[in-house]
């Protein structure tokens, strides 16, 4: 279909098929170096400890949940194969922005809404991410994608409940995105 | 030979350093893909954008794949290879939870960190949400514990659970993962947006 009016802002991505063969050989390429796939959540559940580690001490060590993660991390959460690949994310990230001439600071949202409800959703989509990764362990990264993967059961769960929920509700938010 | 840290060949300091240029990787193509665009992802859920059906599910088919012919050529030991545990009710709520999270906010984890590196403003606040999360659960842990470790169910593989071979289950995806590439084509022609 050819436009006519104005031209448009081409946005370049690449196929999404090529994405997904580089991906895969992305998550090839982790379980080759570590016996383990990629993860996001799991970085930030380590930032989290580090930060109550050193804002909160008696808390971490009091709270059931950080005496068990540092019991199971000796040494020190930031010391984590997830860390240092999140780390490797937001610089791949920023290149591609780069290259491709995306990096801009920006609220997108749909026309149809306002920069401050954008952001108050992306704050409530936030905190149930975070929050049902940690009860999920793992994310869309960590226990979907790399879960299936491995042909992990759990992974297959993980994948249709994300996505299915999404789903589902997608009609009672559809203002926000259409 | 693989997995390389687990059998030594590397030291942990490499195998961080892998983790970092694998990341690079992972953030790329994430980025390249589009996935920094909360818009382009919720299309998923509408019909206008199939990109995230397609990314995931070919990198997961490609995953699969190649992990199973590695294995093959003795490149890799997949009994060294971490299986994501099954505690069924655990993984049942907390996805659940996260679709929820996917609708609302437009990014998951690791895509909003993407986002955030290119300059999506709402990216960070949803990430700042995503560490009230994890402090919320992390806080009423004990009375989550329960739920958390419940229903373990081991660490069975798809194909161990439907008592089929790999490959099988395997052609399976592939078959069914075909069919919804053609659906999330059509979706797109039938509802035509312009992109993100």
């Amino acid at each position: 279909m050819s436009e006519s009016r104005k031209p448009i802002k081409k946005t370049r991505y690449i196929n999404p098929y090529l994405g997904g063969v580089l991906l895969g050989l992305v998550l090839i390429a982790a379980n080759f170096v570590s016996g383990r796939g990629l993860g996001a959540s799991g970085a930030a559940k380590s930032a989290v400890v580090a930060t109550v580690n050193t804002v909160a001490p008696g808390h971490a060590e009091n709270a059931q949940f950080f005496r068990e993660y540092n019991a199971s991390h000796p040494q020190g959460p930031m010391k984590a194969w997830l860390v240092f690949q999140m780390l490797g994310v937001i610089v791949g990230a920023f290149l591609s922005g780069a290259i491709f001439n995306r990096l801009k600071f920006k609220v997108e949202h749909s026309p149809k809404i306002t920069s401050k409800r954008r952001i108050i959703f992306a704050v409530i989509g936030g905190i149930l991410f975070g929050f049902g990764s940690q009860l999920g362990r793992g994310c869309t990264s960590g226990s979907a994608l790399s879960g299936m993967g491995v042909l992990s059961l759990g992974g297959f769960i993980s994948m249709a409940f994300i996505f299915g929920t999404a789903f589902a509700l997608a009609w009672f938010f559809r203002k926000n995105w259409i | 030979m693989g997995p390389l840290i687990i059998n030594d060949i590397i030291s942990q300091n490499t195998n961080f350093f892998l983790a970092f240029i694998i990341g690079i990787g992972f953030g790329f193509v994430l980025e390249s893909s589009g996935f920094s665009s909360s818009r382009k992802l919720a299309g998923m859920f509408y019909g206008y954008d199939t990109v995230v059906l397609k990314v995931f599910f070919t990198a997961a088919l490609v995953a699969m794949v190649g992990l199973l012919f590695m294995s093959l050529f003795n490149w890799i030991d997949l009994d060294m290879v971490y299986i994501n545990p099954t505690y069924l009710w655990s993984t049942i709520i907390g996805g659940a939870i996260m679709g929820a999270g996917f609708i609302t906010g437009g990014f998951c984890p690791g895509t909003s960190f993407c986002a955030a590196s290119i300059g999506k403003i709402d990216a960070i606040f949803f990430i700042g949400g995503m560490f009230l999360g994890i402090v919320i659960f992390a806080e009423a842990y004990p009375l989550l514990e329960p739920l958390y470790k419940g229903s373990f169910k081991g660490t069975p593989t798809l194909p161990q659970a439907l008592g089929l071979k790999d490959g099988v289950v395997v052609l399976g995806i592939i078959i069914v993962a075909l069919g919804m590439f053609w659906v999330g084509e059509w979706a797109e022609k039938k509802f035509p947006r312009e992109e993100y």
